[in-house]
């Protein structure tokens, strides 16, 4: 891989035409400008579901209730989760996206820019929607972020209303992104980047963008579907009109779990960057990733009933989805090991994107067994909601998508804003965020066990010592995060060490190639790939 | 409020007393760290299979996990360690797709054993009809002429921290589930009004209520218990306040039990219809509307009877509650379609239903003066 031209002089006759102040942000059409917007809005979406975490841990303190009624705690519930699938991990991924596939592909910018600007600035006003009607009479949506039918119509706020509004814009926001991100991958390709030449991170979002696009629809059918059986009296999940509340959740999951796919690929990309710089080796089997990316891709669209063991299926199906999604863990299993082999015999260093990367590693693996054994129908209906799941799809969720977008975060840092971050607060950010997290998460395996269903906002006392561990936990892990905002307010402001284009020293990709902060137009001329 | 609780109380206090009762109480292990094995032959199976699953996952990630740190700490720059070359093997990525793929064929196989075992709800010696509703269970003995409703016991004083909370707080109920202890028995399980899950962790059994569908499962207790659960699925602002209790009993006792509960709500039937031909006080009505009020009415409408504003309305001051009687019986007769009011009619007795209709006309300041008699509920009712 090669060459780029680095020409200072393009560079300021492009700084010329940019509006300042508001209106760059408003109209940009640039990658990276769209791309750094994305990044803010979720990590101000991630502080938000944050804080909504915080509430939800300081109610569940103790045993007892202290500090909200049931039914906020229920919206606290379901708007935390909608906030942070919707808000904070999808978007920072497209952010990441945005940033990183021109730079990785040689292109100039994404194929689709005014698409792109569009994609971006529905998206506050979807939240606005969604968070405002925590504010109106009857609160906000209080039915769990899997929107469950009949809870979701006929036993709903008139509020659910902006519910289906709010993730109408962000389903459009997402295709939107997904359709532009599938465009410049195929057509926009430096010569000679082959399809099997790509960088992992853009083979996993070329991927995840077509899922996008297969499920998001689907997920636009259910909450249509869910408003007008609550105002125009249809009957899709009503018995008595001829209906099936089950039928509900076959569409949801349907789109729900390629939904975790979508939140877990780039994060497989993303690490498949990271390990090989820091261990000074190339990716072990890199076609191997390729191929066991698209099965777990393809495989995801016949496990979502794996959700639903318990709503009275045929014994025929449950075994089908068992052996499914049992299925899913030998994909899975072959990028855990192919991440060890790129590290065995290579020359470590332990800079603080590779801290992350390797917790990632541990903690998803951590996760990924516990879902294994969620897949098995017997013991699942003693697992089914209860804590146990809690605890898994957070190991997956935040030590595993949030943990990898920090890890990327750090990573690429350098290159977009040309500085080094604070390695101080860096350092201090990943330990405090690893030690706290591990409190908040692990011990909610054991309350689970012992049989404490999930979202109640009271429970019975022998779930109290672990409860108040776990709280802990949860309010170490938010203040954590304000290191990371620290970190990154200090980055925005350009301070740090001035970096070399190569930043870290086993960095390979033609986004090391351009200088450090990268130029506006990442590449004005294709660069040849070799 | 108060005497429903003391009924309550007396209710397991008898249980408790009861030594076979007593001893199966466990005390409160505060760290409980694994899944319970329960008291079914299923529920251990089941156990069985998870520790097996748990220790698989153990020694893969241990594997894994320590493939990484031997080469963390050896594998190092600053160890001066040199980087291998190598970046692909396919015997090796063979190897590592085909060897987990045996190891989910040996889990695969017990599994689906233990599943289509659990499945099997054919033959049983006893039916139940389980009813999940807003925020409570309806237990029917399908072979004997028994019904009532199960509310959690738990007083709204000790989970606002005023008292002390006792040992299964939020695990106990006003009336407990009763099976016999050898006897296979069969849940059929439904819902009224959203979905909900009923979950009894000893017996390894839980299955959603789905309205307008009926599920099936099953459970041969050995010993005779108590044994406590919850409500496992999201239905709405109480779902934590929904608790599930059965006590398993021997069969000789059972039967006794059973025809008693026969006997008593026999009886129940008649005094209804003596009842309808009596007259409550003011003060007896508003009394017993009470405490009818904080059983059923002010997990919605608030012990204020201000609701929740835009989820569940005001009574106080509301239109219905200090103008339109014969709406206000109706809409606590056959509840109102399309909303979580539920029908009262075949929940509460006549006399239940005048004295709350009363108290809510004349408490928190709905001055109507009103009095309304059994036969009034009656005449809504019948037509009468």
């Amino acid at each position: 891989m090669t060459t780029v031209t680095d020409d200072s002089h393009h560079d300021d006759h492009h700084e010329h035409h940019i509006p300042t102040g508001i209106k760059r942000w408003l109209y940009t059409t640039n990658h990276k400008d769209i791309g750094t917007l994305y990044l803010w809005f979720a990590f101000i979406m991630f502080l938000t579901g944050g804080a909504m975490a915080m509430v939800i841990r300081a109610e569940l303190f103790q045993p007892g209730l202290q500090i909200v009624d049931p039914n906020f705690f229920n919206q606290m519930t379901t708007v935390h989760g909608l906030v942070m699938v919707f808000g904070a991990v999808m978007p920072a991924f497209t952010g990441l996206a945005n940033w990183l596939v021109p730079m990785m592909i040689g292109a100039p910018d994404m194929a689709l820019p005014r698409m792109n600007n569009w994609s971006f600035w529905i998206l506050p006003f979807a939240f606005l929607i969604l968070l405002s009607s925590l504010f109106m009479e009857g609160g906000g949506p209080a039915f769990g972020w899997t929107f469950y039918a009949p809870l979701s119509t006929t036993y709903s706020n008139d509020g659910t209303a902006l519910f289906v509004f709010a993730v109408h814009i962000m389903g459009a926001s997402s295709i939107m992104g997904a359709i532009n991100v599938i465009v410049t991958i195929v057509n926009m390709r430096a010569p000679g980047m082959t399809y099997m030449k790509m960088p992992l991170f853009v083979w996993t979002w070329l991927i995840t963008a077509f899922l996008l696009i297969a499920v998001m629809p689907v997920l636009a059918g259910a909450v249509t579907m869910v408003l007008t059986d609550k105002f125009f009296g249809t009957s899709f999940f009503d018995a008595a009109g001829g209906g099936d509340p089950v039928m509900f959740q076959h569409i949801f999951w349907f789109f729900g779990h390629p939904e975790v796919y979508i939140m877990i690929l780039p994060a497989f990309g993303i690490i498949s960057a990271i390990v090989p710089t820091f261990a000074r080796k190339r990716l072990f089997g890199y076609a191997s990733m390729v191929y066991a990316t698209a099965s777990i891709a393809l495989l995801s669209f016949i496990v979502w009933a794996h959700h639903m063991f318990t709503t009275g299926m045929p014994v025929g199906a449950e075994l089908f989805f068992m052996f499914a999604t049992m299925l899913i863990s030998v994909p899975t299993g072959v990028k855990v090991f192919n991440w060890v082999a790129t590290m065995w015999r290579g020359s470590m260093t332990f800079e603080v994107p590779m801290l992350f990367a390797l917790a990632f590693i541990v903690l998803f693996t951590i996760g990924g067994l516990s879902g294994l054994m969620l897949a098995i129908t017997p013991v699942d209906f003693q697992y089914h909601d209860t804590y146990f799941v809690v605890a898994h799809f957070h190991y997956v969720l935040v030590t595993g998508a949030i943990f990898s977008i920090m890890a990327a975060v750090y990573y690429w840092l350098p290159k977009w804003t040309g500085k080094m971050f604070h390695i101080g607060l860096a350092k201090w950010h990943f330990w405090c965020s690893l030690v706290s997290v591990n409190v908040l998460f692990f011990p909610m395996h054991f309350v689970g066990l012992a049989g404490m269903p999930r979202r109640i906002p009271d429970y019975a006392l022998q779930f109290a010592d672990f409860n108040k561990w776990i709280s802990i936990g949860g309010f170490a892990f938010g203040l954590s995060q304000l290191i990371f905002l620290a970190l990154l307010i200090k980055a925005c402001k350009k301070q740090g060490e001035p970096v070399s284009g190569q930043v870290w020293e086993g960095a390979e990709g033609l986004e090391w190639e351009i200088p450090s902060p990268a130029p506006y137009h990442s590449f004005e001329t294709p660069p040849e790939v070799k | 409020m108060k005497k429903i609780l003391s009924k309550a109380e007396s209710v397991l206090a008898v249980l408790l007393a009861n030594p076979v009762f007593a001893e199966s109480e466990k005390h409160i292990d505060q760290y409980k760290l694994n899944m319970t094995e329960g008291v079914t032959d299923i529920s251990a199976k089941v156990y069985d299979l998870h520790m097996l699953m748990f220790w698989i996952c153990v020694v893969i990630g241990a594997g894994v996990f320590i493939a990484m740190f031997i080469s963390m700490y050896f594998h190092r720059k600053s160890r001066g360690y040199k980087p291998a070359t190598f970046h692909e093997s396919v015997k090796v990525e063979i190897a590592w797709t085909v060897i987990p793929f045996i190891i989910l064929i040996a889990m695969a196989v017990p599994a689906a054993n233990l599943l289509f075992d659990m499945e099997d709800a054919s033959e049983p010696d006893l039916t139940v009809l389980v009813t999940g509703s807003q925020w409570k269970w309806h237990y029917k003995y399908m072979d004997n002429d028994v019904e009532f409703f199960s509310k959690m016991a738990t007083q709204a004083e000790q989970i606002d921290g005023k008292f002390a909370k006792n040992e299964n707080y939020l695990l106990e109920v006003d009336r407990a589930l009763v099976i016999p202890t050898g006897k296979k028995v069969r849940f059929l399980i439904t819902s009224d009004d959203v979905i909900h899950a009923w979950w009894v962790p000893d017996f390894a059994v839980k299955q959603d209520a789905n309205p307008g569908f009926i599920n099936d499962a099953w459970a041969k207790v050995e010993q005779p218990g108590v044994y406590r659960g919850q409500c496992a699925e999201l239905c709405g602002k109480d779902h934590g306040f929904m608790p599930v209790v059965v006590v398993a009993k021997e069969p000789a006792e059972y039967d006794k039990w059973i025809a008693e509960q026969q006997a008593i709500q026999q009886k129940a039937k008649e005094e209804e219809q003596r009842l309808l031909a009596m007259n409550m006080t003011m003060d007896e009505a508003m009394a017993l509307g009470e405490k009818v009020y904080n059983a059923n009415c002010a997990a919605c409408h608030m012990p204020n009877g201000e609701g929740l504003p835009g989820v569940f309305p005001a009574l106080k001051g509301s239109q219905i509650a200090l103008e339109d009687q014969p709406k206000h019986i109706d809409v606590l007769v056959n509840g109102v379609t399309g909303t979580a009011m539920q029908a009262y009619a075949k929940q509460l007795s006549m006399s239940d239903l005048a004295a709350v209709v009363t108290y809510e006309r004349n408490a928190w300041g709905n001055n109507t003066g009103d009095l309304v008699q059994a036969k009034d509920i009656n005449a809504a009712i019948n037509g009468k």
